[in-house]
Formats: structure tokens, C-alpha cells, sequence
């Protein structure tokens, strides 16, 4: 476990890192995500002693990294930004040298080089010169050392920059099966790469915290602005007088959508989609797709690390809001289902749909 | 720390400057004894041996100039910082390989006084004391040499660096004569000294007011000191600074054979001194 409390680190009058904390727990597989510059490697050399702090604390497995620092580094592997690679040696050698350095017991080393080795394909450069190495192989060694001695904690930074999409998907592939034993912390400003694998998202911009939740959760979150589209088939005169019997819609924009459809997009102060397919369904009007329009990750990225403060700034408003009703969303939908008349507000559709959601419960019931 | 050890020890071998050290080290050893002992007939080994101090002033600096400023080009030192082993250690391990690099060349060096005794009268016991007191200077020299390493990325600055302190260390006792020897002389030289050790006290420390307490005492005492016994202050500086001369140790045991442990003190202190401010480099960095 990762606890990073209040971490301040100043350059200066330049502030790399603002009072940053969170909490990485057990089995994770945590994503550091942020622009270039927003602070991800400060952050990283700190929590793994590299740099000192100017203010805060980083207390790893219970062990504070200023205070009792090699008891903490025992714990962390780490592969920075550039691998820290010596050039004059070959692969077995930095790897020995490495294990030797993490004070693993002779006895094991050979052992645990071989099955390090192993996992990061390693096998035909081992007793190649690092200098003569490629960069998609020198990412591999710094790998192999970051995960050498099965440390409780691997960080990892950026570890797939300038790799060819194969190695990018085979580092994946190792980051994905160590998080099996062990804690990952890693780093990136891609965000396919962070979703992908990561169970965990913190998102920073200029050094200060931004958002930390799992990447469905925050892709939730923005996209609980209720928007909505959908194809009728039929005429748009049609299609808005039917919409103007549902309450609570904003007002809506229409698009052809292809021989007899109009595609509309719509957004609401609530989830209307039940509403709408009633009220579609009683006027006998096919709804041929109905889907609420999710903010992907990437917008949300993009809006959150935004180089205009104004347009971060909204987007993580629009974050706070939307916390507190979508937290509360679940509780209501549960109250509603045990309510026994449920639905006073939109008593025209919903009275029909009353008899038909008990019969579907009961029928639930009975099996 | 062994590990930094073994890795900078093979990595010395496996470049090409500790061969080049140990080869130019030994060939101009090897002129001189020539000169001095085979061909002019001198008994004293010391001879020829404080002539060569002059190359090691040249190969000093290139044997330690990467070892420290390397590693934070190439960032390999972040691979040092984040395992589990202390500043200290690293520092040691690398001087401990730097002193190894240098030991070879020193202790070829033992034979020539068995090759004069096999051709006259040696003086065996001088001769390998001062070869002891020529292993600490070179120990002393690689100690600024690391330290000045560590103050740079560069490897040519640190090479540069290193070759004009130790200019400096060979020019000491010459430029102590240019001091002045007049007690108001005296008195603003040991303030301009103290003024640069309380510089060095908040380097180290960041803390101002522990620097310039520290200041105000010293220039206090100086001062009282210069008021109740002036006479103590004529010729003050050359006499406290000639005593710092780390050439005059050595050449009590080269010219005047004799034990100068004082000297050796000096050489030890001071080179404790270059790891701790190593140490303090370091570590300032990460708080930088």
C-alpha cells in the first residue's frame, strides 16, 4: 500500500507538485495519469526516494520514505522514465549487479534473474552489451530490474514510450499478469494504454490533483449529463410533438437520419430514457435506437487537463456536481423498485408501465 | 556497497581509463626511478617518487572525473537512490574502486626500492614510508577528484575542476608566501575565511540564522581576540594556512625522512572531509 499525504515539491517559485494525495491499496493496478509537465515523474521520484519532498509524506507498507528509507525501498521496484541502464555491461551482468544492489540472497539470486529473464523475453539478449541494445529491448531491462526480487510494489514510468505497438501490447500483456502478485503503480499521458489496463485512474494537471476513481466510474460521471439519441422512424413534426409529452427535456436537435428516420439528440435533467420509450410506444412510433451518449475517458482527459484553466476548471466542476447525484442515483433506483406505486411525477407513461414491470417482478419471483 | 564496488571496479577494467591510469602511472614511475635512482644514482626511491607527483595531478582527474557526473548524465543514479542502500554506501563503494584503480600503479611502485637495494645501499623504511604517505595523497586527491564529480554532469568540467584544486593543492605552499603578513592583513583574511565556511554551514544546513549566528560568533571572537592580543596577529595567516599544506606532509617523509604523522592526520581528515561534503551533495540534490 501507497500512501502519499499532502506531497508539495517546489522548484523554486515553480510548483511541480501541489498537495497531492491519495492512496494506492493492495493488488492494484493504479494509473498515474497527466499531460507532459503535469508532474508525473516528480511524483514518482518522490514516492520511490529519488527526490526528497518539500512538504508531505509518502509512507509505503507502512514504512515513511524519508525516515526509514531502506526499509521502504525494499519494498518498491522502479523503472524510471529513462531506464537506468549502464551501458558498459551486459544484460546478465546489470541484472546481477541489480539484485546484488536489492540485497537479494545469493542463493536466489541466479534464480530470480532467470524467471525475470523470463517474463520480459529476455532470453536472446542476455549476454548482449546494453549499449548495443534497441530501445524496445533497454525498456525490457529496465523492467526486468524494476520487477527483479518480486518487490510488493512496482512503479513504473511510462514504461511504453517509443515502443512499436507489438512490444507496447507484450509490456501490457507482463504489467497485466504481475498485478496478479503485486501492486502497480504506472504512469502515462495515453490514455487507451491507462484504460486498458488500470483499475485505478489519478489524473493530475500542473501538479495538483484532479480526479481518482476507476475509469468506468469517471466516464459515468461526466456522462451523467443524461444526453441521449436517438432514430425514430418518422417525420420530424411527428417526432417533436411526441417529445414535447415528456417531461423534463431540454430542447432537443434533429438530424436526417437516412430514407424515413430522423436521428435527435437530446439531454435531460434526469434519465428520460424509459419515459421516452413509452411515450414513444403509445403513440405507435418505432424507436429504432435509443442509447444514452457516454463522455469517453478521452474527453474527459482532454477536458480535465486542458491547458486553459477555465476549461479544467468547468470540466472539474461538472465532476464535482455530477458526484453527488450519481453516488445517489443507485440508492433512488432501489427505493423506487420497492416503492408499491411507483412513479407520481410522470403519471401518463408510467401508469401503463406500473402492471407490466410487477408482472416481469413477480414472473422474477416465481422461477 | 559491495555491489557499487564490484560494478565500478569492472567497469574501470572494462573501459579503458583504469588501463590507461594504471599503464601511464606506472611507465612515468618507471622514467623516473629510471633517472633519479638507476642512472643518477640517487638511494632514496622518494625521490623519483615526489617527481612524479605531477602526472597524478594530470591522471587524477581523469580517472575520477565519470565517477559520479556519469551517472546522473545517464541517470543510471536514480537506479542507486531508489534501492535499498544508503548515500554513504554509494559514495564508498565508488571511492573504494577509485582507491583500488590506484592502488596497482602504488604498489608496483614497491619493487623499486628492492631494485636499488639489489644495486647498493636503500633505505627501505623511508622509501615505503613515503610510499604510504604517496598512497594517502592519492587517496586525498581522489577524494576532491569524486567530490568535484559530483558537483557537475559534466565529465570534461569535472576533469578540469579537479585538475585546478589539485593545482592549487601543488601551488599552496608557494602562494601562502603572497598572503599578508600584516595584522590588520591577517585579521580581514580570517574574516574572508570564516565568511566562506559560514557560506559552506548554510549549504549544507539551509539554514540562514544557524549560518550567520554562527558568523556573528566567530567574527566576534576574532575580533576580541585581535583587540586583547594584537601581536598574535602578525604573520597569523601564512602560519595557519602553511599548516594545511598537503604537499609539505608529504614531502617531510620524501626530502626530510621522517614520520610525519601530523601529516597523515591531515591527509585522513581532510579526506574524510571530501566524502562527507560528497555525501552532502548528494543528498542536497534531492531536496533541490
Amino acid at each position: 500500500m501507497i500512501e502519499v499525504k499532502n506531497l508539495v515539491k517546489r522548484y523554486g517559485n515553480h510548483c511541480a507538485v501541489d498537495h497531492l494525495s491519495f492512496t494506492v491499496e493492495d493488488g492494484q493496478i493504479f494509473g498515474f495519469l497527466g499531460p507532459n509537465g503535469a508532474g508525473k515523474s516528480t511524483t514518482m521520484n518522490m514516492i520511490t526516494g529519488c527526490l526528497a519532498a518539500t512538504e508531505g509524506d509518502v509512507v509505503i507498507e507502512g514504512h515513511n520514505i524519508l525516515e526509514e528509507p531502506e526499509a521502504a525501498r525494499r519494498c518498491v521496484g522502479y523503472l524510471p522514465e529513462l531506464p537506468p541502464l549502464y551501458d558498459d555491461m551486459t544484460v546478465r551482468e546489470y541484472l546481477s549487479f541489480a539484485a546484488e544492489l536489492k540485497k537479494i540472497p545469493k542463493a536466489e539470486r541466479e534464480n530470480q534473474i532467470g524467471r525475470v529473464v523470463a517474463l520480459t523475453h529476455l532470453e536472446d539478449a542476455a549476454g548482449r552489451l546494453i549499449r548495443n541494445l534497441s530501445k524496445g529491448y533497454r525498456q525490457r531491462v529496465g523492467l526486468a530490474q524494476a520487477i527483479l526480487g518480486f518487490p510488493r510494489i512496482i512503479i513504473l514510468d511510462e514504461p511504453t514510450v517509443g515502443l512499436d505497438p507489438k512490444q507496447v501490447v507484450e509490456i501490457r500483456e507482463m504489467v497485466r499478469s504481475l498485478a496478479r502478485e503485486h501492486t502497480v503503480l504506472i504512469s502515462s499521458h495515453i490514455l487507451s494504454e491507462i484504460r486498458e489496463i488500470c483499475d485505478h485512474v489519478l489524473i493530475i494537471r500542473k501538479g495538483k490533483f484532479v480526479a481518482c476513481d476507476t475509469p468506468e466510474h469517471l466516464e459515468e460521471l461526466l456522462s451523467a449529463n443524461n444526453q441521449t439519441e436517438l432514430l425514430v422512424r418518422g417525420t420530424r413534426e411527428e417526432t417533436e410533438r411526441i417529445l414535447a409529452s415528456v417531461e423534463g427535456l431540454r430542447p432537443a436537435s434533429f438530424a436526417d437520419g437516412g430514407g424515413d428516420a430522423v436521428r435527435v439528440a437530446l439531454s435531460a435533467d434526469r434519465d428520460v430514457r424509459e419515459s421516452l420509450f413509452f411515450a414513444f410506444a403509445k403513440a405507435g412510433t418505432p424507436l429504432l435506437e435509443l442509447r444514452p451518449r457516454m463522455a469517453s475517458l478521452e474527453d474527459v482527459f482532454l477536458n480535465l487537463t486542458d491547458d486553459d484553466d477555465q476549461v479544467a476548471a468547468g470540466a472539474a466542476a461538472l465532476l464535482q456536481r455530477e458526484a453527488a447525484p450519481a453516488c445517489a442515483a443507485p440508492a433512488d433506483e432501489a427505493a423506487r423498485e420497492e416503492t408499491p406505486e411507483p412513479g407520481a411525477e410522470n403519471p401518463e407513461p408510467d401508469g401503463e408501465a406500473v402492471p407490466e414491470k410487477k408482472e416481469g417482478a413477480d414472473d422474477e419471483s416465481h422461477l | 556497497m559491495k555491489a557499487i564496488y564490484k560494478r565500478e571496479l569492472s567497469s574501470y577494467f572494462n573501459s579503458m581509463i583504469g588501463w590507461v591510469f594504471i599503464a601511464v602511472s606506472t611507465v612515468f614511475i618507471g622514467i623516473y626511478f629510471m633517472v633519479y635512482n638507476l642512472f643518477s644514482g640517487k638511494p632514496y626511491f622518494s625521490d623519483a617518487l615526489s617527481a612524479t607527483l605531477f602526472v597524478f595531478m594530470l591522471t587524477i582527474p581523469l580517472l575520477t572525473m565519470r565517477s559520479m557526473a556519469e551517472e546522473r548524465r545517464t541517470r543510471t543514479d536514480q537506479l542507486l537512490l531508489s534501492a535499498p542502500v544508503s548515500i554513504p554506501a554509494v559514495i564508498l563503494g565508488k571511492y573504494f574502486a577509485l582507491l583500488t584503480v590506484f592502488l596497482i600503479p602504488t604498489a608496483l611502485s614497491c619493487l623499486c626500492p628492492l631494485i636499488i637495494k639489489l644495486n647498493g645501499t636503500a633505505f627501505l623504511r623511508a622509501d615505503y614510508a613515503t610510499i604510504f604517505a604517496f598512497f594517502l595523497l592519492g587517496a586525498l586527491e581522489i577524494a576532491i577528484g569524486l567530490l568535484i564529480s559530483s558537483l557537475t554532469e559534466s565529465q570534461i568540467l569535472a576533469a578540469v575542476g579537479t585538475f585546478c584544486a589539485l593545482l592549487l593543492l601543488f601551488l599552496w605552499d608557494g602562494l601562502v608566501h603572497y598572503l599578508p603578513t600584516s595584522r590588520r592583513g591577517s585579521l580581514i583574511g580570517l574574516l574572508l575565511l570564516l565568511a566562506l565556511l559560514c557560506y559552506l554551514l548554510a549549504a549544507l544546513s539551509s539554514n540562514r540564522k544557524l549560518a550567520w549566528g554562527a558568523g556573528a560568533a566567530g567574527a566576534a571572537a576574532a575580533a576580541a581576540f585581535y583587540l586583547k592580543v594584537p601581536a598574535k596577529f602578525e604573520n597569523l595567516l601564512p602560519n595557519v594556512l602553511g599548516k594545511f599544506s598537503p604537499l609539505g606532509a608529504f614531502d617531510a617523509f620524501a626530502s626530510d625522512h621522517v614520520f610525519d604523522l601530523r601529516g597523515l592526520l591531515l591527509y585522513l581528515s581532510l579526506t574524510v572531509l571530501m566524502l562527507f561534503l560528497t555525501d552532502q551533495v548528494v543528498q542536497k540534490r534531492r531536496w533541490n
